[in-house]
């Protein structure tokens, strides 16, 4: 695997370099245009997939199981199909045929166990909120009361709630096969010899909790059909990849499905699925012929859009004496939740090659079990792996600082990867291509205050303020832009990571861009317009973008894992830069010149040393009426390109974060935070601004707030925005954020992903910042999220138990690790936390 | 079915409604103002959020009967054809929407605050729109074009 | 979500509320009273409860508006939490409403919940009815049968349960003034601001010369009902509230939570709850006094 992902990594330009060349005036890249999007969205003129209204359509709702394991032993959908309005009500037996089964695209292992997963549950629910019946109805009000008159007899099975537990002998099983789905391995160098007499060892256990991404619009689809094609409307982030995966479920043919992906509002990785609900749409249009809809409520989400995170995680350091790395061993616990769906395995794999982070080591070791429960499967959520990963690694590099007595920068600072050690193989095989953590860190330092805010802090521990002052820190990387095809296929996943870009110049000259990427908020169609518009000289306004609907853009591998701008931009940038070949072509041809003469400059074609030109507008026009080509030269003025990147992104960055933490109360607030990320070369600053900030408050939103907690009986206690709590606007500081800027050296403009940073960057300043706070009370983890009451358990309990550290002299380091962590992970599972 | 009159964006509108039926399903389902989405089913998130003769009401919890007789705004009938409200043009220009699934009830509840407070701090602004959920910016520029989009009003009215 | 069908009857006057309700009563409905429904629509919305009817009273201008009465304030139940913010009466002379009526919500549940509908829905986790319980407010409330008061104390009976039979209205509410040198504060603590209270704390304290002469002090969800802290408004009397003798100021509040039973629930566990009610009680009391 480490081979493969070597070949990989080879930086490639693949344009002219005068697309390099200094930004001018007037360039659009670079510039902070404000979004084509917003039009439609500040006026409310919207097309949420809700809003679509199709004649005579129908109005679908599921009836969901209320326990977490059962066997179904009867429905009666009787009752509910004699109300008034009712179209249809069918349990799961009813589409046991046509249903099959919702697909994995990531069998992670040879010997994965990926259960049979039917949309609608036929003899057995494993998860509460698991469908197992539906009404279609005239309208939402009938198909909701509808539903009620379904009897559902369950007999009940034992919910298996917690990890640990499930890998025990005797558990009760999820399936058949047993809780364990799989068990993935990836190690490098000599770790063993590493720790054996390694001066320092850290170890240490954090719970990522079980998070809920809560993309703001909840799901919805509307399916149709004309007895022929079908077309399905759905708030997904992956039209395409929906396509091809509801074609192999449904068997509705590939040619005769059309994925829509209308306005959608957000993701997060929540909407990169294919779910129960899309697959019955489609069979249930299918069988009664006639459009249907459905909307899911917020509560109804919580229990079954897809959960992110919910790992427990072992990290070991061995360090020299002065701080330096050897080795990094990680083992995770993987909650899988009751069936893998998508991309379920593979989340923490994407994390699998970044525990080491920023940092030089020698060897490294990584294990991770994906374990079987009875809860909503979990799958990607903002970040997928990487978050995990970095949250361990930047915990782990505080408590190594704290034991050696280091300034947690300058513990770091004697690890990283020097920027003239650029581009650098890493313990795990990846090839960071440029980077310069220096630049960052020294930015964010100055930007924070870093010493006056030390200074205060050790004015406030020594008077014994009950407000205490804690900073943290997270110098993070990251690997994104999903991604080569061929490391995809090194790591088993079930497709490439290329992206598809068309770009036609119109007879008027106007120019559309057809892209494979599949926008939710992100603003692809501003961004990708200032690419066009630079590459093909032709202004901003004249462009417009296409995406999100199979029948228009026919290709594509859409927006997840901060890949839209390093793949699919990169596409964009090709497909124009193919077109303006054309066009040279004809432009010499028009100005009877040869091709080699003919420059491209500022929207035209001159014959190099004249006045003599043409812009490309004409040269499109000319294409279009074609009485004048040269031979073997096409009518129309267009090209497409498919890119497959030859590496991933290393966006990097430093985050600060300066809290309050009320030691009475165990109330933190966020004083102050600064992010300084590295996103390389920027296509619009104000997008990649939005987009940081956005992700620095999720990750905040881990770190201090929110949690899917589940009961020892499987139920979820977090089902509304009431009890799972996203953070407000009075809940988060104004983010101060600034840049530096090492350009990716892997394509052609330079960029780096910037979707998934602020998330992963910001959940480990801000936890670091509150152990920081109560490290004179002796406390060294608190659990996520820092709640007040843990917060104020910690500081009661003390977490300060047995020291993490063991002094190889005493050979002790296995034993070494910390009373209370391990106590968490033996005993606390995820609902207990003390409460 | 009790009989309603409802004036929503400058229209008036009779209709027979069944007393449940919530006034966000009136707008989006009944009379097609689909630019007021849904985002919750507990009045948390403020999605919903439209003028309810003249204050910020979430249109989730209220009854359509309950609004007989009033005048509802939405966020479709803040702006004419091409004419924006200040606060539109302030969310444009301070990059204050990603997704923009909330953005309609956050400038709702931005022109409601504005009404109360013609200068909000941004203390103010963070606490006037505490009744808002937005899951892509941060609200850091948000904050940004409320205080923006409250100068420009006042400017408009100087 | 959508809530399952109902009857609906706007009433036109607080008698033909009142007879609607003694009729539905009667015949073994279940009905309530809609004010605001800000309270009951997510509820039901949610089909954590179904109902025959509701009957509507929200355009009744009789249960509405503020009045100064001499003793006390009398606030209409359906006077909005939006109207009691803005009522000069109120932040003037029961000044402890508008603290806590600041936090409820948010400003546009505040512009349709009503101070009366809060009230009825007797939870615990709500901030006036703690507001309530601590100033000694009487509740005025009208069925067929005619008009009766309930003291603060007896109005709260269990979670989401108050004295108010089928068939009766809550009318209004008086909040007694308390009369100079009188200090307020509500200190509210939650996760984030539009979560529920963990633990709120609404105090009104009399100082004479920095020492405390007399206290008021309720909790918010420190139990199935608000819960008045009468061993701190006892302990408190005589105790400066200088920063000279913070001990002593601690050890008296430390007795907030006696007698309280908290609720175990996501966001704090009773042996947290009743520490964060001895804080807070003691923030809430400097505050009230500063």
């Amino acid at each position: 695997m480490t081979e493969q992902l070597d070949a990989g990594l080879v930086a490639e330009r693949i344009a002219e370099s005068d697309q390099l060349s200094a930004p001018s005036g007037d360039r659009e890249i670079g510039r902070a245009r404000r979004r084509k999007e917003d039009a439609r969205l500040v006026t409310g003129r919207t097309t949420w997939t809700d809003n679509i209204q199709l004649p005579g359509m129908l109005y679908v709702t599921f009836l969901r199981s209320p326990m977490a394991h059962a066997r179904i032993t009867r429905v009666d959908t009787s009752a509910a199909r004699a109300r008034p309005g009712v179209v249809a009500a069918l349990s799961g037996r009813d589409l046991a045929d046509e249903q099959g089964s919702l697909p994995c695209a990531w069998p992670v292992t040879e010997d994965i166990v990926i259960p049979d997963h039917p949309p609608m549950a036929v003899e057995e629910v494993r998860y509460v909120g698991e469908a197992v019946a539906c009404v279609v109805a005239t309208d939402r009000y009938a198909a909701a009361d509808a539903l009620e008159e379904i009897e559902v007899d369950y007999e009940p099975l034992e919910a298996v709630v917690d990890m640990t537990e499930a890998l025990t002998e005797g558990s009760p099983k999820v399936h058949e096969t047993g809780n364990r789905a799989f068990t993935w391995r990836f190690a490098q160098g000599d770790v063993g010899a590493a720790f054996r007499d390694a001066p320092i060892v850290v170890e240490r256990d954090y719970v990522q909790q079980r998070l809920i991404p809560t993309a703001m619009e909840p799901r919805a689809v509307v399916a149709t059909t004309d007895g022929d094609s079908f077309t399905l409307y759905s708030a997904t982030q992956i039209p395409h990849v929906l396509r091809v995966m509801l074609a192999m479920t449904t068997g509705i043919p590939e040619h005769r499905l059309r994925v829509v992906a209308p306005d959608v509002g957000g993701g997060f990785g929540s909407k990169l699925q294919v779910t129960a609900e899309e697959v019955l749409a489609l069979l249930l249009t299918r069988r009664i012929g006639r459009p249907v809809k459905w909307t899911e409520s917020r509560s109804e989400g919580n229990l079954t859009v897809h959960h992110g995170r919910d790992q427990l995680q072992r990290i070991r350091l061995a360090a020299e004496r002065d701080g330096r790395l050897r080795a990094v061993q990680v083992e995770l616990l993987a909650d899988m939740g009751a069936y893998l769906m998508l991309v379920t395995p593979g989340v923490p794999l994407l994390g699998a090659f970044m525990y080491n982070g920023i940092y030089k080591m020698d060897a490294y070791d990584f294990t991770c079990t994906g374990v079987f429960t009875t809860k909503m499967p979990t799958d990607a959520y903002r970040g997928a792996g990487r978050p995990e990963a970095t949250f361990a690694i930047e915990r782990a590099m505080d408590e190594l600082a704290h034991e050696l007595g280091l300034d947690p920068v300058e513990v770091r600072r004697r690890n990283w990867i020097a920027h003239e050690e650029f581009p650098y193989t890493t313990v795990c095989g990846l090839t960071y291509d440029s980077g310069n953590y220096e630049a960052a860190t020294d930015r964010a330092l100055d930007l924070f205050g870093y010493d006056t805010l030390r200074e205060e802090q050790a004015r406030r521990r020594a008077e014994g303020d009950p407000i205490q002052l804690g900073i943290g820190v997270s110098t993070f990387t990251e690997m994104c832009g999903l991604a080569p095809s061929r490391v995809l296929g090194s790591l088993s996943y079930g497709a490439g990571g290329w992206e598809h870009a068309s770009v036609r110049v119109l007879p008027t000259g106007k120019v559309e861009v057809v892209t494979g990427t599949s926008p939710h908020g992100q603003g692809h169609e501003t961004a990708w317009s200032q690419i066009a518009s630079d590459a093909l000289g032709v202004p901003f306004e004249d462009v417009s973008v296409l995406h999100g609907d199979t029948a228009i853009s026919h290709k594509g591998m859409d927006t997840y894992g901060s890949r839209s701008l390093v793949v699919g931009g990169i596409a964009v940038l090709s497909a124009c830069e193919k077109v303006k070949d054309r066009a040279r072509e004809l432009a010499a041809h028009m100005l009877e010149a040869s091709a080699e003469d003919v420059e491209f400059a500022d929207g035209s074609f001159r014959v190099r040393g004249t006045s003599q030109g043409r812009t490309i507008q004409e040269v499109a026009l000319a294409a279009f009426a074609a009485h004048d080509l040269p031979d073997g030269v096409e009518p129309g003025l267009d090209a497409e390109t498919t890119f497959d990147p030859d590496n991933f992104s290393f966006p990097h960055g430093t985050h600060l974060c300066a809290v309050e933490v009320d030691t009475e109360t165990g109330g933190t607030t966020i004083r102050s935070y600064v992010a300084v990320d590295d996103v390389g070369a920027v296509v619009n600053p104000l997008i990649v601004e939005g987009q940081v900030h956005g992700g620095i408050a999720q990750g905040i939103g881990q770190a201090l707030f929110e949690e899917a907690i589940y009961d020892a009986e499987g139920n979820l206690l977090t089902t509304t925005m009431a009890d799972y709590l996203v953070p407000t606007a009075l809940d988060l500081p104004e983010f101060v954020t600034d840049r530096t800027e090492t350009p990716a050296t892997s394509n052609p403009l330079g960029v780096k992903g910037v979707g998934e940073a602020g998330t992963i960057a910001s959940t480990p300043a801000v936890v670091n910042a509150v152990v920081d706070a109560l490290r004179p009370y002796g406390v060294r983890d608190v659990r996520m999220p820092c709640t007040p009451e843990r917060v104020w358990r910690a500081i009661n309990s003390g977490t300060s138990g047995a020291s993490g550290v063991s002094e190889a002299s005493e050979g002790s380091h296995g034993s070494g690790a910390p009373q209370s962590s391990q106590g968490s992970r033996a005993s606390e599972g995820f609902e207990g936390g003390g409460r | 079915m009790p009989r309603i009159t409802v004036t929503v964006d400058e229209i008036t509108y009779e209709e027979e409604v069944e007393p449940r039926l919530l006034l966000v399903h009136l707008l989006r389902d009944r009379l097609g103002r689909t630019g007021t989405p849904i985002g919750c089913d507990t009045g948390n998130c403020g999605a919903c959020t439209v003028m309810l003769d003249g204050v910020s009401v979430k249109s989730c919890s209220v009854l359509a009967v309950q609004a007989d007789g009033s005048e509802v705004v939405t966020v479709e009938g803040l702006s004419s054809g091409q004419e924006w409200h200040p606060m539109q043009r302030a969310f444009h220009a301070e990059h204050a929407l990603q997704c923009g699934y909330c953005t309609p009830g956050m400038i709702m509840a931005a022109i409601d605050l504005v009404r109360n407070d013609p200068d909000p701090s941004e203390e103010a602004v963070r606490r006037g729109l505490e009744g808002n959920l937005c899951r892509c910016t941060g609200y850091t520029n948000i904050v940004r074009a409320v205080r923006r989009g409250a100068q420009e009003m006042a400017g408009r009215h100087d | 979500m959508i809530p399952a069908p109902f009857e609906y009857v706007r009433a036109g006057s607080l008698d033909e509320a009142c007879r609607v309700l003694a009729e539905a009563e009667e015949a073994g409905e279940d009905v309530k009273v809609l004010a605001g429904g800000q309270s009951l629509l997510p509820l039901l919305r949610l089909r954590l409860a179904y109902l025959s009817a509701l009957v509507d009273v929200g355009r009744l201008a009789e249960l509405r508006g503020v009045e100064d009465r001499g003793d006390h304030v009398f606030v209409g139940a359906l006077t909005t939490h939006d109207e009691v913010l803005r009522s000069e009466v109120v932040r003037e002379l029961v000044p402890l409403l508008a603290l806590a009526t600041a936090t409820v919500a948010d400003p546009a549940v505040r512009h349709r919940g009503t101070f009366g509908g809060s009230l009825a829905h007797a939870d615990p986790a709500g901030d006036l009815p703690a507001v309530a319980l601590a100033l000694d407010c009487v509740f005025v409330v009208r069925s067929d049968e005619g008009e009766r008061e309930i003291p603060a104390s007896d109005f709260f009976v269990d979670y989401l349960e108050s004295a108010l039979e089928p068939g009766e209205v809550l009318v209004g509410v008086r909040v007694p003034k308390l009369g100079p040198g009188w200090g307020f504060h509500y200190e509210k603590f939650h996760r984030t601001a539009q979560s529920w209270a963990t633990v709120g704390v609404a105090a009104a304290v009399r100082l004479g010369e920095g020492v405390v002469e007399e206290a008021r002090i309720a909790l918010t969800n420190m139990g199935p009902t608000p819960v008045r802290a009468r061993a701190v408004e006892t302990a408190l009397r005589g105790v400066p509230l200088g920063s000279s003798d913070g001990e002593r100021l601690r050890q008296v509040c430390d007795l907030a939570d006696e007698g309280a039973s908290p609720p175990a629930d996501l966001h704090g566990d009773p042996a947290y709850r009743r520490h964060l009610a001895r804080v807070l009680t003691r923030r809430a009391v400097v505050t009230a006094g500063a």
